[in-house]
């Protein structure tokens, strides 16, 4: 397959092993930020083709995985009520909330779909006018065009009974969070290329800046990995800090333009609770008052709803990169696939799920 | 020639007055004469064959001595209808398959549906006339049979029953347990594409090319295998639910042995790749219904392969794996870029990723 197969290469992939080996002198700790490179890595077994002197630790970057216990509890809430179509991508109906997931609320006779794109959950809107459609919005930057584009199409179609519950994050402020944390030991990143598609590369530069760390916005098969890793060790052995872009067949330093107009026409920045992490400020989305009539959160009136998080569970350390699933003491037993205790064992992207799914031989 | 002629006349038109009974009424369920209707001019007629115009309650048999394979599988596939089959050929195939991957040759099947109030007559009729025709080309014969009606609203248009017997010839043991270090495992074709085109459907994706259910009556190929490799063929099994890695799992279990399997080797489909790509799904445990894997005597791989690859439903067979006693009750895979990762069980099925 054009565009897969040549960046899967196993002779590819081995030689730029064979250049990182050659290249490193001294230990490194990178940070892969996104919860797709972190399963490439796993899947392909890339960490184990790397020096022992280089560690990776595994980011925030998984949209299911930072999502609070209260927002699923507040979807669960919603998804409930008899008049809800509650739709969502097919990964968060899974995680589990405090009593319950969303797929024990279909089992349980609620109406709980998955979609793939935000604007079917407009024409199911449409189709159905006596239902309450409702759209459960996560992810990072990369899908919220999508969302901002659906909720314009909600607001030409003039429709009463369609709306969003926003749980949009932003990577930047995760990433200054990370590294302004005293424990912090990543010393360089690979930038999620996805994302920067969207957004380009220019909040990136004060932050590469400001802690003087070489910044590499990668893409996510196992050669766009493995010579991300290979420019970021680079840049650390030569002392070189700053952004530069493996990723470059997606990604330009400017973004897609028309993705982040639409963006700020729907979204504003807003303080955001992450799953173990707590609140990082301007870190997640919000809708800006013209599209206010659209939050599921105030139509169904679930914003007090609050949780408390597994006490056993690491999951927020795992998310800074300050434990590995290893470290958990219930990784593999309490916790597992089938019953997670934390998001990261549930989504097909959160590093405990790769862990278990992956690593055990 | 006139035999085929009244077929195919017969296969023009539903037999059930279309006119009377557009839709299936709880009565064609209830043992009267819309029962009785049904049952002769739609069942009886398609599937004719001596042991079911006996109208009894059963059928009865001659069997010769030997063992006797015996199986069952419900279908409940939505929507019925999909590109390459229906749920009714689907449910002939999945069963004869099942007598098959016993080293059986199936011998008779039985048909129990359970109807929907209001489902469209036609439908049914197009069913039927798939089950009989998926019958006939897997050379077995379906014997007898039940029809039950549900309130509207109660099922799903229509879930479809088949069980069935088989016989296993002398000199043909399968069993998952007999797969013993040293085996070659070969797959009969490219996996997943049963699995993607269904999901193609449900979810209304559209890949610029319509994709396929494989389902195909795999006893013929098994038959001919088993003909020239006896007992050196170990374990046959057709990888449905969960695909090729749970399939992998259950055998790398039950005869406490490692599986070792190579990604490269596993043939997938372009579109079906495709799919998987955007959709974030693993083929590897991605339904199929018209394939096979096949663990043999590492000495007969070759003549296996070749005679999975003359067989029309195998022409993309491969050597995929082998079993090692290494990591016993483990299957690992050796990625395409020479990295290795376990491949377990899944918890429920695949969620499509968001990013």
């Amino acid at each position: 397959m054009k565009f897969v197969d040549e960046y899967r290469s196993e002779e590819s992939v081995r030689k730029v092993a064979d250049s990182i080996r050659a290249l490193v002198t001294r230990p490194w700790t990178l940070m892969e930020i996104c919860g797709g490179q972190t399963h490439t890595l796993i899947k392909y077994g890339l960490d184990r083709m790397l020096p022992e002197l280089v560690t990776l630790v595994h980011g925030p970057g998984c949209p299911v995985c930072v999502t609070p216990l209260e927002l699923i509890d507040r979807a669960v809430a919603i998804a409930r009520r008899p008049e809800v179509t509650f739709s969502s991508f097919g990964d968060m109906l899974r995680v589990p909330g405090s009593e319950l997931d969303l797929l024990s609320v279909k089992a349980r006779g609620g109406d709980v779909r998955m979609l793939y794109s935000p604007l079917d959950a407009v024409r199911l809107a449409q189709k159905l006018p006596e239902r309450q459609v409702v759209f459960f919005a996560v992810g990072f930057e990369t899908t919220a065009p999508a969302i901002a584009g659906a909720l314009l199409e909600a607001e030409r179609l003039d429709l009463p009974n369609f709306s969003v519950l926003v749980s949009h994050v932003l990577v930047p402020p995760a990433m200054e969070a990370i590294l302004s944390s005293p424990a912090c030991r990543v010393q360089g990143f690979l930038a999620a290329g996805h994302v920067c598609t969207v957004m380009g590369t220019h909040e990136y530069d004060p932050i590469a800046e400001r802690y003087r760390i070489p910044l590499v916005v990668t893409g996510f098969e196992p050669l766009d990995l493995m010579v991300g890793i290979r420019m970021t060790l680079a840049a650390l052995e030569e002392g070189r800090h700053g952004v530069e872009i493996q990723y470059s067949r997606c990604v330009t330093p400017g973004g897609n333009l028309p993705a982040q107009k639409l963006l700020s026409e729907v979204f504003e920045a807003c303080d955001r609770p992450w799953r173990g992490i707590g609140v990082i400020p301007k870190s997640g989305y919000a809708l800006t008052p013209r599209f206010r009539k659209f939050d599921a959160a105030k139509r169904f009136d679930v914003e007090t709803v609050t949780a408390d998080e597994p006490a056993v569970c690491i999951a927020g350390s795992i998310l800074q990169g300050l434990a590995k699933p290893r470290d958990c003491a219930a990784f593999g037993k309490e916790c597992r696939p089938e019953k997670p205790l934390g998001a990261p064992m549930v989504s097909s992207e959160g590093a405990c799920a790769a862990y278990y799914s992956y690593g055990r031989e | 020639m006139s035999d085929d002629l009244g077929e195919k006349l017969l296969a023009l038109s539903c037999p059930v007055p279309v006119s009377d009974y557009p839709n299936v009424l709880l009565g064609h369920g209830g043992g009267g004469r819309l029962s009785q209707m049904l049952v002769e001019r739609m069942f009886a007629a398609s599937f004719d064959n001596a042991a079911l115009s006996e109208m009894h309650d059963g059928a009865v048999l001659p069997v010769p001595a030997g063992r006797l394979a015996f199986s069952t599988d419900s279908y409940v596939v939505r929507p019925y209808f999909f590109p390459g089959g229906d749920i009714g050929s689907l449910a002939v195939h999945g069963t004869v398959n099942d007598l098959a991957m016993c080293g059986a040759r199936p011998l008779a099947l039985s048909s129990g549906l359970i109807l929907e109030e209001g489902l469209p007559m036609e439908d049914l009729w197009r069913i039927t006339r798939s089950m009989a025709e998926a019958a006939k080309a897997a050379g077995v014969s379906i014997v007898t049979g039940d029809t039950k009606v549900v309130d509207r609203g109660k099922g799903d248009g229509i879930f479809v029953n088949v069980s069935g017997v088989g016989l296993v010839p002398d000199g043909v043991e399968i069993s998952p347990r007999r797969a013993s270090p040293g085996d070659v495992i070969l797959v009969s074709g490219a996996i997943a594409q049963h699995g993607i085109a269904i999901m193609a459907l449900r979810e209304g994706l559209e890949f610029g090319t319509t994709l396929t259910t494989d389902s195909a009556p795999l006893n013929g190929m098994v038959a001919t295998l088993l003909g020239a490799l006896g007992r050196d063929v170990h374990v046959l099994r057709d990888p449905t639910r969960g695909g090729v890695a749970s399939v992998l799992n259950e055998i790398a279990k039950s005869a406490g042995v490692g599986v070792t399997i190579s990604e490269a080797a596993i043939p997938v489909g372009e579109e079906v790749r495709g799919a998987c790509e955007i959709l974030g799904l693993d083929p590897l445990y991605v339904a199929n219904e018209g394939k096979l894997l096949a663990f043999v005597a590492r000495e007969r791989a070759g003549e296996a392969l070749a005679l999975l690859r003359a067989h029309r439903y195998g022409a993309e067979a491969a050597i995929v794996g082998e079993v090692t006693g290494e990591h016993p009750g483990r299957v690992v895979l050796k990625s395409r870029v020479g990295g290795r990762r376990v491949i377990d069980l899944l918890t429920g099925d695949q969620l499509p990723r968001i990013c």
